[in-house]
């Protein structure tokens, strides 16, 4: 055994040593004093990480004295991944997510407040309501620069074929418009509509708002509540009667993810699909040769064209020691050329209003004038800031909402659980 | 029972076995299907199992976005080495915990079962602050120890298993015969667990191969990032995904795997044949 001993010690050191040698690098300025920032993007799509790094290339060329690192994220488990970094005080110094991702963050105290950092050149370019997206409480934890309204992506062929009235942003459908038009487009092997609604809350809510649906109401104490009115219903409404009145729109659909949707939909099964902007590369990408189609705007109601939406959102972490840095180089990245690189890249709309009105945005080619003019009628999604909501769309609104689109359920009940259900547990986080 | 009845019912387990294999091979013949069509095919109404164009767009566009071999060559280095420390600490661990039953080890055993209930999400806070103070974030060690810890309990399990099967009778056979207890655990029982061993080791490879959550949360420059984790760089927001390069991609990810269970399986057997013949 005593033998043994020196052996079993050069072991050890041998292995501290080994794992010393292979830990990870630390600190956040090099030897020569040149800061460095780490920037987490969750960009995806080969020209938008192309995008994403060449804009980093560019401002390292341009600022030697602060560079910036380039990581890699990934949309999935990016909440616990920056949770995690957040607790262990290694989150990345410039952060890439969702506003809807924000608010546990901000209220957590991780994210730093950016309202005295950013430069009033940004903070005018981007509007009001996109800011009311990252704002919780008095702070605002984020700068929104992408967003993407749901449109209907529709079979130019049939639609044309069948005489109906082609929709503009201008003089859109209005809801019993859609459902009359979406008759007509049905027989023959086709659905006038497919609505993927495997999840189906966040589509409900954002489009509610186009009727004058809120469902969420904040009182003057701060406190959320949920209200169902008319305007609440006459989305959900529409959809129930296409799929179980009508047989206008596939009940196979109501299933589906979005993608799910765009193989019937190419093969003339379908004759629209509402689908978020961005799907536009898929279809672009995946349409059999000849193919045509086109975008139409979604449905307009008391509301006009009001949709919710959720932006991607660049934040600064609370821990970095140079958010001022990181601030200038958030403020680079948005200048409104390249936050039309970035959009164009994502297949998104910018918040910018600069940026809106760059010319690349507003060509009839892959529907992006059709997008551009909807810009103006995004809100924050109904439930932004709501604590609770995840549950109450989890174990609340999601399965009634299911039972509902497929006729299980009747519109009082599904206002039962809605509202009761749904204030008795948003009424356990607002205590 | 006849000869015939024992026919069909001989024929009849193989039909039910040929189902349920084409039931577990769907998902990986529709990958490798999917990995070779293009684009327009994959958005067709009435797919095909055979691609009517088959190319290899979908591979060079994976090659090509994403440093798969890289990332190939971190999860190797963190599955090889995360196996073969799990196995060297869990092989006397798991005799102790067979062979001399008492309080400890009965509360050991629990412990291990127990263990395996916990949720990733639950262990990843105070893991990360752990391997932050050991400067070990960032690190394929710190990683490896990771794996190491996360599959220990279930090879001790399995180990355990193992050892039980070996009749103590040898042991005390080779007792007699002189052997020490060093002596009896390399000669006469090692040999007789070696299938138990690869085993474990298969499925502590596997474990850290295909692990995503930890590897995620702690590495973060894109140098040292394992292939799950690089996988998901082909998933946009909302379930959006880059299909082609993502099935390409992942047919390439699950090689290694295959490779290493045609391999093993033949030792294991071996193994087991090997160790019944023991005296």
């Amino acid at each position: 055994m005593r033998r043994r001993l020196p052996a079993l010690a050069a072991v050890t050191t041998a292995l501290v040593l080994l794992l010393a040698g292979c830990s990870g690098e630390g600190g956040d300025r090099d030897a020569d004093g040149t800061i460095r920032l780490s920037f987490q993007s969750l960009a995806w799509q080969k020209e938008s990480v192309d995008a994403n790094k060449q804009l980093v290339r560019e401002w390292n060329a341009a600022h030697p004295g602060v560079q910036v690192d380039y990581v890699q994220g990934s949309w999935d488990n990016v909440h616990d991944q920056l949770l995690t970094s957040f607790e262990g005080g290694e989150a990345p110094d410039i952060i890439h997510d969702a506003s809807d991702d924000l608010a546990d963050f901000a209220y957590g105290g991780y994210l730093a407040d950016l309202r005295t950092l950013l430069p009033d050149r940004l903070t005018e370019d981007i509007p009001q309501q996109s800011w009311a997206t990252t704002t919780f409480g008095d702070g605002v934890y984020g700068v929104p620069f992408l967003q993407e309204p749901k449109v209907l992506i529709a079979n130019k062929k049939i639609l044309e074929s069948s005489g109906v009235r082609i929709p503009t942003p201008e003089k859109p459908w209005s809801w019993p418009e859609f459902r009359q038009v979406t008759e007509q487009l049905t027989g023959k092997g086709t659905y006038g509509v497919a609505w993927p609604l495997k999840e189906p809350v966040s589509v409900t809510l954002n489009l509610g708002l186009s009727s004058g649906g809120q469902l969420f109401h904040r009182g003057a104490d701060g406190k959320v509540t949920i209200r169902s009115n008319e305007g609440d219903r006459v989305m959900p409404g529409t959809v129930r009667d296409q799929v179980n009145s009508d047989r206008s729109a596939a009940r196979s659909a109501l299933g589906m993810g979005g993608s799910d949707t765009l193989p019937g939909f190419f093969g003339g099964k379908y004759a629209m699909v509402p689908l978020g902007f961005s799907y536009r590369q898929q279809v672009v990408e995946q349409a059999p040769e000849g193919f045509e189609w086109t975008v139409l705007p979604t449905p307009a109601g008391s509301g006009g064209l009001a949709q919710g939406v959720s932006p991607q959102t660049l934040s600064v972490a609370e821990d970095s020691p140079h958010k001022k840095e990181a601030a200038q180089f958030i403020d680079f990245l948005l200048r409104p050329p390249n936050m039309v690189r970035l959009a164009r890249g994502d297949w998104m709309l910018p918040t910018g209003t600069e940026a809106l009105a760059d010319p690349a945005l507003h060509t009839e080619e892959n529907g992006w004038a059709t997008g551009t003019a909807l810009a103006r009628s995004l809100r924050p999604a109904p439930a932004q800031s709501v604590r609770g909501y995840p549950e109450w769309k989890d174990k609340v609104a999601t399965p009634a909402l299911q039972e509902y689109y497929s006729g299980a359920i009747g519109t009082e009940e599904l206002r039962k659980r809605l509202v009761d259900d749904g204030n008795r547990v948003l009424a356990r986080y607002q205590r | 029972m006849s000869p015939r009845t024992g026919r069909t019912a001989r024929a009849g387990q193989y039909a039910a076995l040929m189902c349920y294999l084409v039931f577990l091979a769907f998902p990986f013949l529709w990958l490798i299907s999917t990995a070779f069509k293009p684009a327009r095919e994959l958005g067709s109404l009435h797919p095909t199992w055979i691609p009517e164009d088959p190319t290899l767009d979908n591979f060079r566009q994976a090659f090509d976005e994403q440093p798969l071999l890289r990332a190939a060559a971190n999860s190797l280095t963190a599955a090889l080495c995360a196996a073969l420390i799990a196995v060297v600490i869990a092989t006397p661990m798991a005799y102790v915990m067979a062979r001399h039953r008492g309080r400890l080890s009965t509360a050991a055993t629990g412990w291990v079962v127990v263990s395996q209930a916990f949720p990733f999400v639950l262990v990843i806070i105070p893991l990360f602050l752990v391997l932050k103070y050991l400067h070990l974030i960032n690190s394929l060690w710190g990683l490896i120890l990771v794996y190491v810890v996360w599959s220990l309990p279930f090879a001790l399990w399995m180990l355990a298993g193992y050892v039980r099967a070996v009749p103590p009778e040898l042991e005390e056979a080779a007792a007699v015969d002189g052997a020490g207890k060093a002596r009896i655990l390399i000669s006469v029982t090692a040999p007789l667990l070696a299938p138990g061993i690869v085993a474990t080791a298969l499925f502590a490879f596997i474990t850290a191969w295909n692990e995503f959550f930890f590897a995620l949360v702690l590495l973060k420059t894109p140098e040292k990032q394992t292939l799950p984790v690089v996988l998901t760089h082909f998933l946009g927001a909302e379930g959006v995904a880059d299909l082609g390069p993502l099935a390409a991609a992942a047919f390439l990810a699950t090689l290694p795997s295959l490779v290493l269970f045609a391999i093993i399986q033949k030792r294991i057997t071996g193994g087991l044949t090997a160790g019944a013949v023991k005296h």
